[in-house]
């Protein structure tokens, strides 16, 4: 999501002085936490807290780093679930083997996930706390059914995604907890997926995006998962896939698709889209979506004319 | 990427053994840069330093109630803080006005604004402090009281008589008028089977240098002595405006340009902060700091580039173009910027309309408004991206009109090759110009015969791609008549001094600038074709008031035509001093010697007679030995100026080959070409770079770049995030050919390549969409082409 300046036009470019702690295990971290809450943010990747910061868009008193907790890095699979520690980099999601061969519409998605400079340096962990509406991740989680963990004061708790992201870069995160990981059920063998996103250019936040998982089955879907990113204050699990499931698609049904998606979709309006072009991409996806996961080039042509 | 090129006619002083000329070679600078030894102005600590961060005003158009900075001067590291009141004891106001642009106004402009405020940007106060962080931690301590004033946005109500003047000392919020009349155009309309119209908008976009404006300015009290360090393009000029306004005299300042990121003309101005900056070191007596952030560069840097321009064309069925109108309208901000004034774009649209074609029927006229928006003025291809996507478009909409195509329209209308010198209707005068072998070697180098039929065959599979073609013409070489005319002190000669070291080396002093497209560069190819040095041994100094020759710096693609030329005959000159002296150690005449590969030879034979650093060492350590009378000069330095033509015309042509997805609106370009002819071709790789670079900037106008204000004069994009400027992504490759005809104006033949990607690069994509959306029915005569603007037109959204 853009940067919203109201009128401000001073110059910012260096942080407020702030207190850095290097936490030492996650049991560190969570005690500064505890007595820091909100006046202390966690450094992570740092892709989206230090601008903000350099900006003096957020000015926390507290940085507490967790770049060296290496208990949090790494991918695990293990009884049919995908356990991703929370500072696992993008590029190393990229090119791991457990994300290509259990969760390979996350690898999809994350090719577009601003660029490799980024993708260094950028957290799975610091993406979903950051929860901006257009990024790409939170949408996979949703559609991938992810269990996010976090850890607090008082314990363990174990969120579903779809009870994670709570609004423009809101999350169901209270200041002392950290989110330590995220759970993903392994892919199943015959399923299939679809990610694509309208972006001004490559890199960019999306337009409008859709991450999307499926089960076809005789040129129907037996299953199918849509989750539409940039279209709201928070990703989007459209519940109008379900008409799309057990039917043969036609433009009819398509367009009764369309109609109830554009029912689900709150779209906000920023420099590159008005809500109404927002929806217009929305439909234009699903179509790109349905078309492809059936391999119905008919589809794509014609239905929204 | 592949580049036809011709092969460059060369020119007896520099048709040479071992001649660099025409050949691509490693720039000189490159280890260093690439090695990070670069020394750009923020690299740059001076001892007692101090750092400035200006207070800039959230409102278009305020009052100025009061400033409280009683907390903020209390904090950490504070120096002072300075409003625009206080500073203006030690730096006066100015007017960017020139008086050959008859008519034109402004109003005085200070350093730091003084009891009001006109754009949102404007420098309203001045932190001063040893760091930057301690100056940003006391701007927030700063409070003003600002009463807001009804703001002036949109230009199309701007000179309305219910609109608020701005300045009411001007009496209204005209800033230039101008209007032209050639031929008989009312008759030829009249005359004409068929008249097409067309409202064209440009969005008012900026130049975004990776490396912000920047300024260190050093007073030194003891030697009553300013040193500026700023990344300029002309520090000559910086040096005469900053004496003029800080009551010195030109000797008591010192420009220092070392490397620049980037500048498209965005550092060819003055702006407020760096007078400020130059003002407060005077005041406090201590070097002072300022670099701009990237929010204050959106809305600080000069924006360009806000036209609306209606257009009409006549032409008959036969292809030929009867008559060009125009009428232009544009928003410059509230002050016309100073010192090259304000008002030159829109003068060139008027210059520039029609320029490639024969047409003898031309009436312009063109408004310059003021607002409450950042300034405006001249960036990279000043007016000519708009002149020539108003032309072109015209052009494609009269074809279409009468069923012709595209390149079969130019062909019969672009001026012939034969027909040199000649004037264009709004005056322009053209020594040789090259159209149609231009697009001869275009339509050659797409396949357009090919292209076509691809684009048949795509239409029938619901894929819709077009091409656009653009011929375009490009200011270059600028004589007196651009700015000395009117009264800037901008100098339009340059100089240049070459001198033989004691080893045999070369040293050049040259009074054009870097800033990145290869000056150093091509000033030691030439000065080492001319001499007979190899490369390695000239040493290039520029960007330095104290140790450069007088001269204009870089902009308006005049390096290599005017810096080139001086670099030429100057080194001409030291050859034939070398020879002299040579001539009389070998006991030879000079014309049986030559210089080739770092010695005196033979003329005739190449035999070796005498290394240049044996004939240094007996020059500067054994002159007793030389016979009697001979006083060696073995410095040499010679300035140049064009005089036969106001400017040296260059000319060429793009295509754009690109894809419209009719469902989402996005544009992707697959192909782009340019052939351009700007003369001798020093090196052609930089040459090829600054046209594809020129064409980057221009498709970021026709795709992307736009600096979007709301009705209340806020810039509500100024960032990186949501200004959108082209990215390699989403950039076509990009083939460069080449049609050379030198100038006759100066031996080295060289005219400007430095605008000529961006003077076309919009036009051909503008065309190349309409031509993808014909089946459509719609044409889009506005930039940027966003999704947005693309699904309108199409009627999705």
């Amino acid at each position: 999501m853009p940067i919203v300046w109201a009128g401000e036009v001073t110059p910012k470019m260096k942080a407020s002085a702030f207190a850095y702690a290097r936490a030492t295990s996650v049991a560190n971290a969570l005690e500064l936490l505890t007595a820091h809450g909100e006046k202390a943010k966690v450094l992570s990747g740092g892709q989206s807290l230090l601008p903000a910061m350099n900006l003096r868009l957020i000015a926390p008193e507290l940085i507490i780093d967790i770049g060296e907790l290496a208990e949090l890095r790494g991918v695990v699979v293990k009884g049919g679930v995908l356990t991703i520690g929370a500072l696992t980099r993008h590029v190393d999601l990229l090119k791991s083997p457990e994300i290509a061969a259990h969760a390979p519409l996350l690898r999809d998605a994350l090719t577009h996930v601003a660029h490799p400079a980024i993708r260094n340096r950028g957290t799975i962990g610091g993406s979903l706390a950051q929860a901006d509406p257009a990024s790409e991740l939170p949408a996979c989680m949703l559609t991938l059914g992810a269990t996010i963990v976090v850890r607090g004061p008082s314990g363990e708790r174990r969120i579903a995604a779809n009870q994670f992201f709570a609004g423009i870069y809101e999350t169901a995160l209270t200041p002392q907890e950290l989110l330590v990981a995220v759970e993903l059920p392994v892919t199943p063998k015959n399923s299939t997926h679809f990610f694509h996103e309208f972006a001004r250019r490559h890199g960019d936040y999306a337009i409008v995006g859709l991450a999307a998982q499926a089960l076809v089955k005789d040129g129907q879907f037996a299953d199918l998962r849509l989750g539409f990113f940039a279209v709201g204050d928070r990703p989007l699990l459209a519940k109008s896939a379900g008409k799309l499931v057990d039917v043969v698609i036609t433009s009819a049904v398509l367009s009764e698709a369309f109609s109830a998606l554009d029912d689900e979709l709150d779209p906000l309006e920023d420099q590159q889209a008005t809500p109404a072009m927002r929806r217009h991409l929305a439909k234009v996806l699903l179509a790109r979506c349905v078309s492809s996961l059936l391999a119905r080039p008919d589809l794509c042509t014609g239905a929204l004319a | 990427m592949t580049s036809a090129r011709a092969n460059p006619e060369m020119l007896s002083a520099l048709d040479r053994p071992g001649s660099y000329i025409g050949k691509t070679v490693p720039r000189p600078n490159l280890d260093r840069l690439m090695q990070g030894r670069g020394l750009y102005v923020s690299d740059i600590e001076l001892p007692r330093m101090a750092h400035v961060v200006f207070l800039r005003s959230p409102h278009a158009h305020a009052k100025i109630n009061g400033i409280e900075a009683s907390t903020a001067k209390q904090m950490p590291g504070v120096i002072a803080v300075v409003s625009g009141r206080e500073l203006s004891t030690v730096i006066t106001p100015w007017v960017g006005v020139l008086s050959h642009l008859k008519g034109l106004k402004s109003a005085p402009q200070s350093a730091i604004a003084v009891d009001r405020v006109c754009w949102q940007g404007e420098a309203v106060a001045a932190v001063v402090a040893s760091s930057r962080a301690q100056a940003e931690d006391a701007a927030e301590l700063v409070s003003i009281e600002y009463e807001e004033l009804d703001a002036v946005t949109d230009m199309r109500t701007a000179l309305d008589p219910a609109t608020a003047v701005i300045h009411a000392s001007l009496g209204d919020n005209l800033a230039f008028e101008r209007n032209h009349d050639a031929g008989a155009v009312d008759q030829a309309f009249a005359e004409s089977d068929e008249v097409v119209e067309a409202d064209f908008v440009f969005g008012r976009h900026t130049g975004v240098t990776l490396e912000p404006r920047a300024v260190v300015a050093d007073w030194n009290a003891a030697e009553a002595r300013l040193t500026i360090y700023q990344g300029t393009q002309a520090p000559h000029m910086v040096q005469n405006i900053a004496a003029l306004h800080l009551g010195l005299k030109e000797s008591q300042v010192r420009v220092v340009c070392k490397d620049v990121g980037g500048s498209f003309g965005i550092k060819v101005h003055i702006y407020a902060d760096e007078m400020a900056t130059y003002a407060l070191s005077k005041l406090l007596r201590r070097p002072v700091k300022f670099v701009a952030d990237r929010v204050e560069s959106f809305n600080t840097d000069i924006h360009a580039r806000d036209h609306r321009c209606k257009g009409k064309i006549g032409v008959n069925r036969d292809g030929t173009i009867t008559a060009f109108e125009i009428d232009d309208l544009t928003g410059i901000g509230p002050y016309s910027m100073y010192p090259r004034t304000s008002a030159i774009e829109a003068n060139q649209v008027v210059n520039l309309v029609g320029g490639p074609y024969a047409t003898r029927n031309y009436r312009a006229r063109a408004r310059v408004v003021f607002q409450n928006k950042n300034v405006m003025c001249q960036y990279r291809a000043v007016g000519h991206p708009i002149a020539c996507s108003v032309t072109e478009g015209l052009v494609d909409m009269a074809a279409m009109k009468i069923g012709m195509d595209p390149i079969e329209i130019r062909r019969r209308n672009l001026i012939a090759d034969n027909a040199y010198p000649c004037a264009s209707p709004s005056g322009l005068r053209f020594e040789q110009l090259s159209h149609h072998a231009a697009l001869a070697k275009l339509t050659g180098m797409m396949d357009y015969d090919a292209l076509r039929v691809e684009q048949a065959a795509l239409r029938t599979r619901n894929i819709h791609r077009g091409i656009g073609i653009a011929s375009f013409i490009e200011v270059t070489n600028p004589s007196a008549a651009f700015y000395g005319v009117g009264g800037a002190k901008i100098s339009s000669q340059d100089g240049v001094a070459v001198r033989l070291d004691a080893q045999g080396s070369v040293i050049c002093q040259t009074s054009i600038t870097e800033q990145g497209q290869g000056s150093e560069s091509l000033t030691a190819q030439i000065v080492g074709s001319v001499l007979g040095v190899s490369m390695d041994r000239v040493r290039v100094i520029l960007g330095d008031t104290d140790n450069t020759p007088y001269g204009g710096g870089t902009w308006a693609s005049r390096g290599a035509g005017i810096g080139g030329e001086a670099a030429l005959q100057a080194t001409k000159v030291l050859r034939k001093n070398i020879l002299d002296v040579a001539a009389a150690i070998l006991q030879a005449a000079p014309g049986e010697l030559d210089i080739v590969n770092n010695a005196v030879v033979n003329a005739a034979d190449s035999a070796p007679r005498i290394e240049l650093g044996e004939l240094a060492r007996i020059v500067y350590f054994r002159p007793d030995t030389l016979p009697p009378g001979i006083q060696a000069e073995l410095m040499a330095a010679r300035h140049f100026v064009p005089r036969e033509y106001p400017f040296a015309f260059t000319n060429g042509i793009q295509a754009s080959w690109l894809e419209v997805d009719i469902d989402t609106g996005f544009v992707k370009l697959l192909k782009h070409w340019v052939v351009e002819d700007c003369g001798t071709i020093i090196n052609p790789q930089l040459v090829d770079e600054q046209i594809r670079g020129g064409v980057v900037q221009g498709l970021g106008a026709a795709l992307f770049e736009k600096c979007v204000y709301d009705e209340r004069g806020q810039l509500t994009n100024a960032n990186m995030a949501d200004y959108l400027v082209p990215m390699s992504g989403e950039m076509p490759d990009i083939d460069v050919g080449h049609v050379v005809s030198p100038t006759m104006e100066s031996e080295l033949g060289a005219k400007g390549a430095g605008e000529a990607g961006t003077a076309g690069a919009a036009a051909a994509v503008t065309n190349a969409v309409n031509d993808a959306l014909r089946p459509f029915g719609t044409i889009i005569t506005e930039i940027p082409l966003t999704p947005q603007v693309v699904l309108t037109a199409l009627g999705r959204i």
